[in-house]
């Protein structure tokens, strides 16, 4: 364990230039940080420094520039292994985003050891984008998707029903770390354990958790964990997937190319081993070397503070509108992540967000990618407000006022 | 707290969404469509009774936002009695209102949503009934979607 240090947490908020700025004449409130968060300074900068002094080809120039490009890539790769523990950086694929990671190891290792009678084990919370790719391999395969259930309004998954759901027929097991549309942290180390003790390949999305609190893919014990730069302070277009070994050096290649070979004929080609056979083509070179600087960034300060910070705002936040009047509130009543689901009665969340917008707050309405989750809790949408370590309790108390005066404004 | 929103908020429009107008399915219904606005999840469902080129009675239920609910109410208080040609000319008088704030020529209350257009992200919930009812004049069995609207 890490000391707890105190963080000077109003001067790490002045890294970010661009919540120093009004919105309809009111000072910004970023309460979307679920769906992207905002950039600091320290990534910007290398972003403009590389391409400023370092621009080049990577792995193919045999010139300065493409060294030194070659030397940013690479080293963003060895500090993404050490940003969740993984044992060593070939393990490290650097993808779109969680998406395409989820993608790429549907279309890879699930092509390859999925058939027709298989089971792909859910949750019912999860992002489309750890649905919808298992759906799609389902229809390839002929493998059936089954689904942790989720307990309702509180948003946990009821593992009374997981070891009857654990059949033989179950060869992966996906699920999210921290939901997004609900806060909550699902017992990941756990379930992975489970999974593994019956020979079940297992993926976690830690979209939500990567930049939000330490995550180890050792002491989690999955298979695959994939997550996206932009949600923790890095550049959009830049993700990760991490593997282990064994697996990644199994599967098919994912997209053919430039990049991932060791020699082409006409006929046949010869693959490099993981992670090159994964990264076909030019890749995005600026956004490694931006994510690295955003996670120097955050383990300067230390994830387990930055967890511990988010989720004092959002119980802070929860209990505040717990106290309101006609708020339905959506996720565990304790321990949740670092965001709030809610709605106000009879008021729809668009209109609650178009409002709190007038106001200056950045909020999310909508289903969050959880359609089917939101129809199993008989909504349409939830108004959300998902905090990051720049955050403030004042801020929080700014947005109950502005919630209260929705209300007013709908005749509650 | 909300001034600026009193274009797109007008009291017309809190009045439509908190009471629907002809909010209820209808048995006789000769033609019926569906609309659905896959970024809200608002979804409707319009009916209306034909008589030759007449709408003689239209209603609709469904979930949706405040701008589309008081949108749909509106519009089937403007299109009972109508004829199809009629509501298929206020369909590009609304359509030019909500998306540039131009209102041409008269179109009675449905000018409570000329203010829409300042609001991007909310032409779609305002325009959703009325793709509605031309599909449902069309005879369209596909639910249409906002999905492709150019805003
Ligand atoms: C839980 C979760 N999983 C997956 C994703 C998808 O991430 P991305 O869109 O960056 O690929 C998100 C965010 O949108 C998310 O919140």
């Amino acid at each position: 364990m890490k000391m707890a240090k105190t963080i000077d947490w109003p001067s790490l908020r002045a890294d970010f230039p661009i919540l120093d700025q009004q919105v309809h004449g009111k000072p910004l409130i970023y309460f979307d940080n679920a769906a992207t968060s905002q950039k600091p300074r320290a990534v910007i900068d290398a972003l403009v420094h590389y391409y400023e002094h370092d621009n080049a080809n990577v792995h193919r120039g045999i010139h300065e520039l493409s060294n030194r490009a070659t030397a940013g890539y690479e080293a963003a790769r060895t500090r993404a292994a050490r940003f969740i523990n993984a044992r060593n950086a070939d393990e490290i694929i650097f993808t779109r985003g969680t998406t395409e990671g989820i993608n790429l190891v549907a279309s890879s290792w699930g092509a390859k050891n999925l058939k027709s009678g298989d089971v792909i084990l859910l949750t019912e919370m999860e992002h489309h984008s750890n649905l919808v790719p298992w759906q799609l391999l389902a229809q390839r395969t002929g493998a059936k998707l089954a689904y942790v259930p989720v307990t309702g309004d509180e948003g946990l998954l009821d593992l009374s029903k997981l070891d009857s759901l654990l059949t033989k027929q179950v060869k992966l097991f996906a699920m999210v770390h921290i939901s997004n549309s609900m806060g909550t942290v699902n017992p990941v180390a756990d379930l992975c354990a489970r999974a593994r003790k019956l020979g079940i390949t297992t993926l976690v999305d830690a979209a939500q958790s990567a930049g939000h609190c330490p995550v180890d893919v050792q002491a989690i014990g999955c298979d695959f964990l994939a997550f996206s730069g932009h949600k923790i302070c890095g550049p959009t277009g830049i993700g990760v997937l991490w593997g282990r070994q064994e697996l990644l050096d199994a599967m098919p290649p994912y997209q053919g190319g430039g990049e991932m070979i060791l020699s082409v004929e006409y006929q046949k080609t010869e693959f490099k081993k993981a992670p090159h056979r994964f990264e076909a083509g030019t890749p995005d070179i600026s956004g490694p070397i931006g994510l690295h600087a955003a996670m120097d960034y955050l383990d300067a300060i230390g994830r387990e503070n930055i967890w511990k910070h988010d989720q004092e705002l959002a119980t802070y936040a929860y209990e505040k509108l717990a106290a309101l009047k006609n708020i339905r509130l959506f996720g565990p009543k304790t321990g949740r992540a670092g965001l709030v689901s809610f709605l106000i009665k009879d008021v729809h969340a668009h209109d609650v967000v178009t409002l709190a917008d007038q106001a200056g707050v950045a909020l999310r309405g909508g289903h969050h990618c959880t359609q089917p989750l939101m129809h199993k809790l008989g909504v349409e949408s939830t108004a959300r407000a998902s905090f990051y370590f720049y955050n403030t309790k004042a801020e929080v108390d700014r947005f109950v006022e502005v919630v209260k005066e929705i209300q007013k404004f709908f005749g509650q | 707290m909300f001034e600026d929103l009193n274009d797109l908020y007008q009291q017309v429009i809190l009045d439509h969404c908190k009471k629907p107008r002809n909010f209820h399915e209808m048995p006789q219904a000769t033609c019926s469509a569906q609309g659905h606005n896959p970024l809200c999840g608002d979804r409707l469902q319009l009916f209306l009774a034909l008589d030759g080129d007449t709408i003689k009675d239209i209603s609709f239920v469904g979930s949706g936002c405040c701008i589309s609910k008081a949108s749909a109410s509106l519009l089937t208080e403007f299109a009972k009695g109508k004829t199809k040609a009629d509501v298929e000319k206020m369909f590009g008088q609304v359509h030019e209102m909500v998306t540039t704030g131009n209102v041409q020529g008269d179109v009675g209350k449905l000018a409570v949503f000329a203010g829409v257009y300042k609001f991007p992200a909310r032409v779609k919930c305002a325009i959703l009934s009325w793709h509605a009812v031309m599909a449902a004049l069309k005879g369209d069995a596909k639910p249409v979607s906002t999905e492709n609207e150019q805003t």
